[in-house]
């Protein structure tokens, strides 16, 4: 049998896979077709799954609701909607000012001395390998009423006070343009705190890719448009910035697609305020007990992600070739 | 045109980034050093030395371990150095076998065609293209409904009953970082010179010796940093673990993110720390590895 083996080339490659693929089959495929079944099914009073199939609970996600306000007997509730355009949006947000604040550190390390780029990259590594829920909280301390912003704006507040002090006396009509009265700012549980939170837990992740594919463009590109007239910001437009784009979409599928489904950054930035499609189908499985709204809503936000980026990557390619590099 | 020449534009914005990436992480350790308990602004340093904790109200006056009066409150933590003991045993167990299966999985896509390959290639990139929180719930879903009915068909009580805890934790953590392996092995496959093995075969050495004694030691390198990205990924995994652990198999970031949502003491912020500081030197140990990669492999 072990001669057999030998020869037949397919089945040692199928043994070899075997486990892998069996692994995902049972941890990956599956999970995702109960999901499916799942979400048809109807709550039992226990927070358990009764099998059925009805289309119930996506109805309910797109905002037909039976709990209406003047009597009605159905109406429209944008609860779930709003759900869903919120994270959208958030992830878009987040992906721009991604890429805006990305950009130029790629570019600067990637044209920096080649001495000193690992050095720049290792810095940029650290933050990404520290802990996801301690960078948030790293946030949640700066952004508290107490903490360092509001106390560095009120060192400011306070500078500009003595610093107009003499003119407030002068003019005491005018004493409320030189004076601030600083009230700290209540920064934390809105939803720019979760913008800013999502921007600083994903942006390493779109540093990278760029800075690979700016790295590999050839010096003797630059060369060329140098020696046919073209200036500085020409060339960016016209020689950087095109060739750069394989690495601005891998990132920007490193950044949109978690973005959609984090919880932990609305859930500790933004408290009971900011509510994702993440915090959603967590409260289902956790809190509400209801296994079949929260499988409804994942695979609904599956196939949102799946549909952007399926758009996004027929439109600018997949960039693979920045992801194994 | 000199490609080293920056514009001061481009320097003021990569410093900002730089700030902007750093300033939360400092701020953070400095206040792993707060005399103040409550954490809410940072009263000063912990200055005197003495033999008893000594506290004036929420403020730490004096402390046996002077100020790092919090990183020896975390030592004395046994739920942290349970939770932290668990992270690893986990982290350890599930990286050995991802790597093992994954490797494997690599030499079958890489060199070989069978009719199973599409699917493979499949199941490999759907954990890239959906938010963790889908394969999370989906795991759990699936251990819910098989666990509850395992236990009524077999009618287990009491600790024969399966539950959530840290096989369920390894188990999936596996699932997810399998693709990471593969991938990283099959990119350090792509670029394999073959004759070495046709010389060992030419030789006579039969498939298996040729692969321990040839093209494992030249993949190595490559399964090594394969293994080590696992590691990192289960040490540092939220969302997954989050919704496959149990009682008894809490790790280090469910553990944070539960304090986080009770209180709030500097020693957080010196568990946080000390993780910093274990993953930086866990980076460096990658940057030596492949340093080392980049020396000519030698059969």
């Amino acid at each position: 049998m072990l001669q057999r083996l030998r020869e037949n080339k397919s089945m040692q490659g199928t043994l070899l896979a075997l486990p892998t693929t069996l692994w995902l089959f049972v941890l990956l495929i599956i999970p995702l077709f109960l999901t499916l079944v799942v979400s048809f099914g109807q709550r039992s009073p226990d927070g358990d799954v009764i099998y059925s199939f009805g289309l119930h609970n996506y109805i309910r996600l797109f905002g037909y609701s039976t709990d209406c306000a003047n009597g009605q007997a159905s109406c429209f509730d944008p609860l779930y909607v709003n759900i869903l355009s919120r994270s959208l949006s958030l992830a878009f947000n987040t992906t721009v000012i991604v890429i805006m604040m990305a950009y130029p550190l790629a570019y600067f390390i990637a044209r920096s001395n080649p001495n000193r780029r690992n050095m720049f990259l290792f810095m940029v590594l650290i933050p990404l390998w520290t802990n996801f829920v301690i960078r948030v909280y790293a946030w949640m301390m700066l952004l508290r009423k107490e903490g360092a912003i509001n106390i560095i704006l009120g060192w400011l507040a306070s500078g500009f006070n003595v610093i107009f002090a003499p003119l407030a006396g002068w003019f005491p009509e005018m004493a409320g343009v030189f004076h601030i009265n600083f009230v700290p700012l209540e920064l934390l549980y809105t939803p720019g705190a979760v913008l800013v939170g999502m921007v600083y837990e994903f942006l390493p992740f779109m540093i990278l890719p760029i800075y690979t594919s700016l790295e590999k463009i050839d010096n003797s590109l630059y060369e060329a448009a140098a020696d046919l007239g073209a200036n500085a910001f020409r060339t960016f437009l016209r020689v950087t910035l095109p060739l750069s784009m394989p690495g601005v979409v891998a990132g920007t599928i490193l950044v949109f697609i978690p973005v959609m489904g984090t919880f932990i950054v609305s859930d500790i930035l933004g408290g009971r305020q900011v509510i994702l499609v993440g915090n959603l189908i967590q409260r289902q499985f956790l809190d509400a007990r209801d296994p079949t709204f929260g499988s409804a809503a994942s695979l609904i936000l599956m196939v949102m992600t799946l549909i952007v980026t399926y758009f996004y990557t027929r439109k600018f390619g997949f960039g693979e070739e920045i992801i194994a590099a | 045109m000199n490609p080293h020449r920056r514009s001061p534009w481009v320097i003021a914005a990569a410093t900002f980034v730089y700030f902007f990436l750093y300033a939360p992480i400092v701020v953070l350790i400095l206040y792993s050093f707060n005399a103040s308990r409550a954490n809410v602004k940072f009263e000063g340093f912990i200055s005197s030395f003495s033999d008893r904790v000594e506290m004036d109200g929420s403020y730490v006056v004096a402390s046996p371990c002077g100020p790092f009066h919090w990183y020896c409150d975390l030592s004395k933590n046994d739920d942290v150095m349970e939770a932290a003991g668990n992270t690893l045993t986990i982290a350890v167990t599930a990286t050995l076998a991802a790597t093992t299966i994954g490797t494997m999985a690599a030499l079958a896509l890489q060199r070989y065609d069978f009719k199973i390959k599409p699917f493979s290639q499949l199941s490999l990139y759907i954990p890239i293209v959906i938010p963790e929180i889908v394969m999370g719930i989906g795991i759990l879903t699936l251990f819910s409904q098989a666990f509850g009915w395992l236990n009524e068909a077999l009618n287990l009580v009491g600790d024969a009953r399966l539950a959530l805890g840290i096989g369920t934790v390894t188990v999936s953590h596996i699932a997810f970082m399998v693709p990471f392996v593969t991938l990283v092995v099959q990119a350090r496959l792509q670029g394999f010179d073959k004759s070495y093995e046709e010389a060992a075969m030419d030789l006579g050495a039969n498939e298996w010796t040729t692969f321990w004694r040839v093209t494992f030691p030249m993949i190595l390198p490559g399964v090594l940093s394969g293994a080590l990205l696992a590691f990192t990924l289960s040490l540092d995994d939220f969302v997954i673990t989050f919704f496959t652990n149990g009682p008894g198999s809490t790790t280090l970031p469910i553990y944070v993110y539960g304090l986080l949502r009770r209180i709030i003491t500097p020693q957080v912020n010196a568990l946080s720390t000390v993780w910093i500081l274990t993953v930086f030197i866990a980076v460096m140990l990658l940057q030596w590895l492949q340093s080392r990669e980049q020396k000519p492999a030698h059969s």
